[in-house]
């Protein structure tokens, strides 16, 4: 209780801690069920969309691989919104700030790492032409 | 030396203290945005907490890195198509979305009061964690059976690092949850319990979400090609 107590002189412009809601929204037990309810509507549709796309044969072969990426992308996003209420409104700034640079990391490294290594492949010799070549 | 002086110096020391105390910040004035002081530690404490996540999605980024290089790497032993069963992730996938749930009401309930239905909610997030994780380590030691072991390929080793170490998360987070059941139990609604608790809050959901991306990239996409 000392805590929302601490936070009573609030008019609003405070920020808010990752994975707390606003104020107003806060106080009833309903509405925050009404969104966690929401929130896991989306995820189990999105979660069946994916499992389905990936064993169907009425999307285009090559572009399953995209619509999954998609659907990975939309869910990550339900669970951002929904479970750890992280939003683009003013009291979320810093956490959205951080979460930004957090993305920009793991784009850097992943793209950084398959873009090196398949350019590697690409360079070297295959293992069995270089045995050939050594014989 | 009048009594309303307050300053002192001691014999020993040339500089005078000044024994006024410190101005006191109100954490209420506190915006977060520099003004007023320091923000409350409510949000200190969870901001700190989400910085760590986040690092913990870089290094969970690095192993995706080293999982999409090696995927390909089979040695000659089973590729992914002919190893990995999607209706086993289907089931884990749903137990760990429900325990995400559970995990939300039980925040609603701390944030309320509610003493029991936050026990029966964390407990409920505990046993579908907890079923998540059986089902995980069925699954490995059902691929170490038949000889897909982490040392038979490239492929197979950063499988089992990836999905292993989001287990080894789950598991840890399991600990926490039942910590924090008994720190409920037996301390109550204390701020600096509740502080805790919002920080395991984040911490399962980004579980989950990290999660969402393995079941993507290693089981579907790894079944597909």
């Amino acid at each position: 209780m000392n805590d929302s107590v601490a936070r009573a002189g609030f008019s609003g412009t405070g920020d808010l801690a990752p994975g707390q809601r606003d104020e107003s929204s806060r106080r009833a037990f309903a509405t925050g069920l009404g969104a966690y309810l929401v929130g896991l509507a989306l995820a189990v549709g999105l979660t069946i969309a994916s499992f389905w796309a990936a064993d169907t044969g009425l999307i285009y072969g090559p572009a399953v691989k995209a619509a999954l990426v998609t659907l990975a992308i939309a869910q990550m996003g339900v669970h951002l919104v929904f479970f750890l209420h992280i939003t683009t409104a003013p009291d979320n700034t810093n956490n959205v700030l951080a979460l930004a640079f957090g993305i920009l990391i793991v784009f850097l490294l992943m793209a950084g790492s398959l873009w090196i290594m398949a350019n590697l492949n690409h360079m070297s010799v295959p293992m069995n032409e270089l045995m050939r070549m050594q014989r | 030396m009048s009594a309303s002086d307050v300053t002192l110096r001691l014999p020993s020391s040339p500089v005078a203290l000044d024994l006024r105390p410190a101005p006191i910040i109100e954490p209420s004035e506190a915006t977060g945005h520099g003004e007023g002081g320091p923000a409350p530690k409510r949000i200190v404490v969870s901001y700190g907490f989400w910085i760590f996540l986040l690092s913990d999605i870089v290094m969970f980024s690095a192993f995706f890195a080293g999982y999409a290089v090696l995927a390909g790497n089979v040695a000659g032993g089973p590729t992914a198509a002919e190893l990995f069963d999607v209706r086993n992730v289907e089931i884990e996938t749903a137990c760990l979305l429900l325990s995400s749930f559970c995990c939300g009401v039980a925040t609603l309930a701390v944030e309320q009061r509610y003493e029991r239905l936050t026990q029966v909610a964390l407990l409920l997030t505990g046993l579908l964690g907890l079923a998540f994780l059986s089902l995980e380590l069925r699954e490995f030691a059902g691929l170490i059976a038949q000889g897909a072991g982490p040392s038979r390929s490239a492929f197979l080793s950063s499988f089992f690092a990836l999905v292993g170490l989001h287990g080894a998360h789950v598991t840890a987070g399991l600990l926490w949850l039942g910590t924090m059941m008994a720190q409920f139990y037996a301390k109550g609604f204390r701020p600096d319990i509740c502080r805790r608790y919002f920080c395991f809050s984040l911490f399962w959901h980004v579980l989950d979400v990290i999660w969402v991306a393995i079941f993507t990239i290693v089981y579907l996409l790894g079944v597909r090609t």
